[in-house]
């Protein structure tokens, strides 16, 4: 083939310790092409760009641009060769505005925008002298002008004297994207740009997109969602689980293939999941709505209902509302609409919104959460066992003094119990593997017999033995009667331990389907289901009303009621 | 009037060497170093300036007022720069704890000053005794002509050259920091690391220079103490807390130098304005003396209030980079 590509990748491969992100993974981005890389949590989309972008540097294989083989070892490599990347956490200052955000680091104003300089002064040594001075001056006027310029060709709207923390994020996404078309770069990686957009922001950036592709920009689009997909992409390739699936032209792909694709076949895990014994009604929540900073819904209308005895997964595409979700429940984050309840059994049902954690221990409810960030959230690192365990127990001693037997037998039983490898329980939490960590912060929330038990992504990180061990654990606790709520990432997982699933979409729940019965393509297509916002105008209302409606609540209510007499 | 015009001339003599100690700490705060080493560089500089002079005119005949200022000055900066590159090392590459490191080296410094302080002194044959009257001249020489106008000269232009290198380098590194290249740079390393590193920006460049010039700046204001202030004598532990008052300053400034023009002459005129107010006990004294402490808590209150973005310390102040943990 004579065409040249702008990027080719040949057989990537990228471990992280034992854990391969990227297997011989190839992938081709055509000059003036918008290509899409399609793939869940955890399938190396991010771990693949950020070898273009010199952020990780690949074990094995090779990386051509424009038809030359390169090395990239820094991001400052790939900026050499063109490549610009905008990265879902943006790297700007807040307190200087976007133009100086976007000339930062910058020697002098880049070359092919200086040309309107030239022929202010005739004599060569002045004019180098003046070169030498602005080289270190900011000129700030011609900045301006050059941005401007860049922004009216492609169609963006930016104040370059605004400040960054006075932007919303769709303008600060605007400011990441300039920065990089103003030092040059004509291959552009987004990853994951619309997650923080709204619909219509998202609609104003694809225009951009399509006309910088025009322009002759190569663009790698990271994402998840369909939609996206098949209203601005030329080509598609997809990855699943660190393996590269295909390449499909978008005018040929359908949502239907394109998420067959995405999600594969069902995997056979072997995860026990005993029956549900006498389900009782523990937590409702109904119509919780979450409110970000910039006045976005992180979770928008969820109601739920969370039994005694069983296992309710949570699926998503990450940053759904899940934390949110979970910690909504727990008293961490602010409730702006809706109300949780809480049924003690034999008790007065209790409404337990916006109380705060210490709060809602008061009122005699025992939730427990397992965060997370567990280190960050939910253990000290550099605390033992011990002190670990008194952090949760400490309000109950009865004198001034700390009581460290007590904890300390309790360390002692669940490092025995879960088989927690450590020297001792004195020593600090932080060195321990990730696997540990996770079952002293679990055997801790277990403890406190629990009533409700949150965990969020209780096996990221964890090896396999580990894993079944937490798996065990949770199944444990709904014998007991407590009801789990488990945010889990890996759908053959919650297919295979979760009683019922609800699936979160944008912050909404797009449905909660039985996990007994559960079809890998169903949650998939309920996953990515606000698909609708981007073509139609007004579709959030109707959006939710058909979702609430939609058959997995019902049968999932409907099983319950039946087990339940 | 009298009066007047001497206390406005004490408070800027006053004012001139936290002056030098709070730009230094800007600069150094700017690049994300919260170097709390000041006070003791400032002794650093001020005895190696003290010692430079005084071996200069030890060993000659007719000693040169221009060449002994020209070592004392020298020989401030290296050693305060000095005192900048130990924090940098501690701090930059082996990422010890700042608040720590910076406590540590104003106890080093300070000590450092009484130690070689007390030397000199028993070289020069007691307490008290050390004459370095070449070199503090020329420190002391006011500007020639314009100080003699009246009221005018005497407010203005009756210092020595010190006080108008801080004026300057408070204009300069203004200029630095909000119109120059390098300024952005280093302003984007102060608030987040991360994002200069990202741009291309050496981070541990750029801290290590403001860290080290920073610290050279703060060490004249040693030198200015020991030869334009004190006219070259050395007493232990003779600065008093005017080192943690540039520390306040920089707070008092809003980490911007013009306003630690004004702020210094301000903290300068409350330190010493005990001594015009008639009839004070010594209890009173201490209460006046602490004055520029309340100002600028009153400051800090007024500005946590106004949450302006632009007022508050970079972002990334006391916070070590580690580029591998994202």
């Amino acid at each position: 083939m004579e065409q040249t590509y702008a990027i080719e990748l040949h057989n990537i491969t990228k471990r992280f310790g034992s854990v391969t992100a990227n297997d011989k993974v190839s992938l081709t981005l055509r000059k003036g092409e918008i290509l899409c890389v399609l793939g869940e949590n955890g399938s190396g989309k991010t771990t693949l760009v950020n070898m273009i972008s010199g952020i990780y540097y690949p074990e094995e294989g090779k990386i051509t641009v424009d038809g030359r083989e390169v090395r990239i070892r820094s991001p400052k490599d790939s900026f050499d060769l063109g490549i610009g990347m905008v990265h879902q956490h943006f790297k700007l200052v807040d307190i200087l505005t976007a133009a100086e955000n976007i000339i930062l680091g910058l020697q002098d104003e880049v070359e092919t925008h200086s040309e309107a300089g030239e022929g202010r002064s005739g004599i060569p040594a002045l004019k180098r002298l003046r070169r030498g001075a602005s080289r270190q001056v900011i000129d700030m006027k011609r900045v301006v002008a050059d941005i401007n310029a860049l922004t009216e060709k492609y169609g963006f709207e930016l104040d370059p004297y605004q400040k960054i923390y006075e932007m919303s994020v769709s303008q600060k996404q605007t400011v990441e994207i300039v920065k990089m078309l103003y030092r040059g770069a004509r291959i552009l990686i987004l990853d994951e740009p619309t997650a923080v957009l709204t619909p219509q922001e998202a609609d104003r950036l694809f225009a951009v997109l399509r006309n910088m592709k025009n322009d002759g920009c190569s663009i790698i689009l990271i994402t998840h969602k369909l939609h996206e997909v098949l209203a601005v992409s030329d080509r598609v390739s997809v990855l699943r689980k660190g393996h590269y699936i295909d390449t499909v032209n978008t005018s040929e792909a359908t949502v239907a293939s394109l998420t067959e694709m995405m999600v594969g076949a069902k995997v056979d895990l072997n995860i026990e999941r005993p029956e549900p014994k006498n389900p009782v009604k523990r937590l409702e929540l109904k119509n919780v709505t979450c409110t970000t900073k910039d006045g976005l819904h992180s979770l928008d209308h969820a109601s739920l209902t969370v039994y005694g005895g069983e296992i309710l997964g949570i699926a998503g595409i990450a940053g759904s509302g899940q934390k949110e979700l979970l910690e909504a429940i727990a008293g961490l984050e602010p409730v702006s609409e809706g109300t949780v309840t809480f049924y003690p059994g034999e008790n007065q049902p209790r409404e337990i919104t916006n109380l705060d954690v210490a709060g809602i221990r008061k009122l005699g409810v025992r939730l427990a959460f397992v965060p997370e960030d567990r280190l960050g959230m939910g253990l000290v690192g550099s605390m033992d066992m011990t002190d670990n365990m008194m952090l949760r127990s400490y309000r109950r001693g009865r004198s001034e003094f700390l009581d460290r037997r007590t904890p300390g037998k309790l360390a002692e039983k669940v490092k025995d119990q879960l088989e927690i490898v450590t020297p001792s329980i004195s020593a600090p939490v932080g060195r321990m593997s990730g696997g540990n960590v996770q079952k002293v912060l679990v055997g801790r929330e277990i403890a406190q017999h629990p009533k409700v038990l949150m965990v969020a992504y209780p096996t990221r990180g964890i090896d396999i033995n580990s894993s079944y061990t937490i798996y065990h654990l949770l199944n444990e606790q709904k014998e007991h009667g407590v009801a789990v709520i488990c945010v889990i990432e890996d759908l053959d997982v919650l297919m295979e331990l979760c009683d019922r699933i609800a699936v979160l979409c944008g912050g909404q729940i797009t449905g909660i389907v039985d996990g007994r019965t559960a079809k890998k393509e169903e949650l998939g297509v309920l996953m990515t289901k606000h698909m609708a916002h981007l073509s139609d105008e007004e579709p959030v209302p109707e959006e939710r009303s058909q979702s609430s409606g939609a058959s997995g609540i019902a049968s999932g209510q409907d099983r319950r009621g039946g087990a339940g007499k | 009037m009298s009066v007047i015009i001497i206390f406005i001339q004490k408070a800027i003599m006053q004012g001139m060497g936290i002056l030098f100690g709070a730009l230094g700490e800007i600069l150094t705060e700017k690049s994300g170093n919260l170097n709390l080493g000041i006070p003791g560089i400032m002794y650093m500089g001020g005895i190696a300036g003290l010692m430079g002079a005084f071996f200069y005119e030890l060993g000659t005949e007719n000693p040169n007022p221009v060449l002994g200022l020209l070592i004392s000055f020298l020989c401030a900066l290296a050693c305060a720069m000095l005192g900048g590159l130990i924090y940098s090392v501690l701090t930059i590459s082996l990422r010890a704890n700042q608040n720590v490191t910076g406590l540590a080296l104003t106890i080093f410094g300070t000590g450092f000053g009484n130690f070689f302080g007390g030397s000199v002194s028993k070289l020069a044959g007691g307490v008290g005794q050390i004459s370095v009257s070449t070199t503090a001249g020329a420190f002391q020489t006011k500007i020639p002509v314009l100080s003699k106008i009246p009221v005018l000269g005497d407010i203005l232009f009756s210092y020595g050259f010190l006080t108008y290198l801080a004026i300057l380098l408070a204009f300069a590194l203004s200029f630095f920091l909000f119109r120059t290249r390098s300024g952005l740079n280093l302003r984007a390393v102060g608030e987040n690391p991360g994002t200069a590193d990202a741009a291309g920006i050496s981070e541990t460049k750029y801290k290590y220079l403001a860290t080290c010039i920073g610290a050279g700046i703060a060490g004249m204001g040693g030198l200015y103490f020991v030869m334009e202030y004190s006219g070259g004598t050395w007493t232990n532990n003779g600065f008093g807390d005017r080192g943690w008052l540039a520390v306040a300053l920089v707070i008092f400034a809003m980490w911007r130098p013009l306003n630690a023009i004004w702020g210094s002459v301000l903290f300068g005129a409350l330190y010493i304005l005990y001594l015009y107010i008639p009839g004070l006990g010594r209890a009173a004294q201490e209460i006046f003396k602490a004055l520029p402490y309340l100002v600028t808590i009153l400051v800090l209150v007024v500005t946590s209030f106004r949450k302006k973005k632009e007022n508050q310390p970079p972002q990334g102040l006391g916070v070590p980079y580690f580029r591998e943990e994202r």
